[in-house]
């Protein structure tokens, strides 16, 4: 492809989605703070001091005081915490098994006495606002997709912006921001400069991010996939009307892991399990293995054991998207530094708008402008 | 800036050594907590460095 081809699908691909990439670029700004921004403005629970070697309740009671706060609704996954709040477990309750993702009641029950310590109402203030906006536009499913097809334009966008980069570079030395000549240049060259220095972050920021939209499916897939396959036995019986010991099952299934901890559960009939089983996720404890998860899946009424099976390639991909699109893996240093590199893609989408509205011009001369490093259009000007 | 037509690894060593240096940052931290994470902030911060430093320079 010669040089105008390729400026044109800079162009086209930059301007489709140029404008959702900014409002990503800025509702994520505060994302990547999310935790330090709940912990100053929420009164965060804490489980009341006791001795250090205080036992854990049994699982069971835990399920019978969420069941007897909450009768009206069913569990649909437990969760645990142990490094930011210990002693605590999270138990997400919902009118009925498929009711909406969003449709959830929370319950914060103390792990040794089984005790509730919090019923948190569903955050709708600003995080939430921004987290929706971010991650569907209010839109549910489709809104995810949409996002995460603008998020390959804007790969797209950063190849096509690399191929050009080369003639527009022919004769100026790396980094040069000519300020002194016409805004217009000015903004050329920084454009320039930021988006190559910047480009491999954001590919794979913008990658991950897509891949990340594409996480109702791909666990949708899990479970028709690997779970229906381990548990096709099950396929003819009727769900369990009563579910057995949680505890039990969770005995049987740490009996067949090591060296992984438990992260949650989820309940016979959710989005994350068969109709039959309690799934118990893993997960381990170097910061490569904490991102993965390794399923078991227990009989909820028998505690029978599947023999546990390692965990599909394509689930393994969306975990390990998560962290590289968040930047919540290397302590708050590298925060700050995504949240910069994020200010640094604002400014080369900004610009690009402004080099596109700055001024109406021909294709011809764009492309001229492109192969002259900046110089045909000053001379036109 | 210099007349001469620069050759592609000219124009493209710097930007390949900021991306080399950029995916070090990214895996960097994934794979380990403390030496890992400094070298992640440091590689990561390259970028930003480089970008300050042009930007604040005056040329021509």
């Amino acid at each position: 492809m010669n040089v105008k081809a390729w400026f044109l699908v800079h162009k086209w691909t930059s301007l489709v989605c140029t404008l959702f990439l900014l409002l990503l670029c800025i509702t994520g700004l505060p994302l990547i703070f999310h935790e330090e921004i709940d912990h100053f403005f929420e009164e965060e629970t804490e489980a009341p001091p006791m001795p250090a070697d205080t036992p854990q309740a049994s699982l069971d009671r835990i399920v019978d005081a969420a069941l007897s706060e909450r009768p009206d609704a069913v569990i649909r996954f437990m969760f645990w915490d142990n490094e930011e709040h210990p002693n605590m477990s999270f138990v997400s309750m919902a009118k009925s098994m498929d009711a909406p993702p969003d449709e959830f009641i929370s319950l914060v029950i103390d792990s040794r006495t089984a005790a509730l310590l919090d019923a948190p109402e569903p955050d709708r203030g600003f995080m939430y606002i921004m987290f929706k906006l971010h991650v569907d536009l209010f839109a549910g499913l489709p809104g995810m997709l949409f996002l995460g097809f603008m998020g390959l334009l804007f790969v797209v966008a950063i190849i096509s912006g690399l191929v050009l980069y080369a003639p527009f570079m022919r004769k100026l030395d790396f980094g040069t921001v000519r300020r002194q000549r016409s805004s217009r240049l000015k903004w050329l060259d920084l454009h320039n400069l930021l988006g190559a220095v910047t480009m491999v972050w954001a590919l794979v920021v913008g990658l991950t991010g897509s891949i990340n939209t594409l996480s109702p499916l791909v666990i949708g897939y899990w479970q028709q996939d690997q779970f229906a396959t381990m548990a096709a036995d099950y396929q003819d019986q009727p769900a369990p009307q009563k579910l057995g010991s949680l505890q039990a099952s969770v005995n049987t299934a740490d009996a067949a892991i090591q060296n992984m901890h438990m992260s949650f559960i989820a309940w016979p009939g959710s989005q994350f399990s068969t109709k039959h089983h309690y799934a118990i996720f893993y997960k381990g404890d170097t910061p490569l293995t904490a991102r993965l998860l390794q399923p078991v899946l227990v009989d909820a009424q028998s505690s029978k054991l599947l023999p546990p099976e390692p965990t599909p390639w394509y689930v393994t991909t969306l975990l390990m998207s998560q962290p590289l699109h968040f930047g919540d893996y290397g302590a708050m240093p590298l925060k700050i530094i995504w949240a910069l590199l994020d200010l640094a893609t604002i400014v080369v989408l900004g610009s690009g708008l402004y080099l596109w509205l700055g001024r109406r011009s021909s294709t011809a001369r764009r492309v001229a402008e492109v192969k002259s490093g900046g110089l045909a259009e000053e001379v036109n000007a | 800036m210099s007349s001469n037509r620069k050759t592609l690894w000219q124009i493209f060593r710097a930007p390949l050594l900021l991306g080399l240096l950029s995916l070090t940052g990214l895996i960097g931290a994934l794979v380990g907590d403390g030496l890992f994470d400094l070298i992640s902030w440091a590689t990561l911060g390259s970028a930003l460095a480089v970008i300050a430093w042009y930007w604040a320079k005056p040329t021509v």
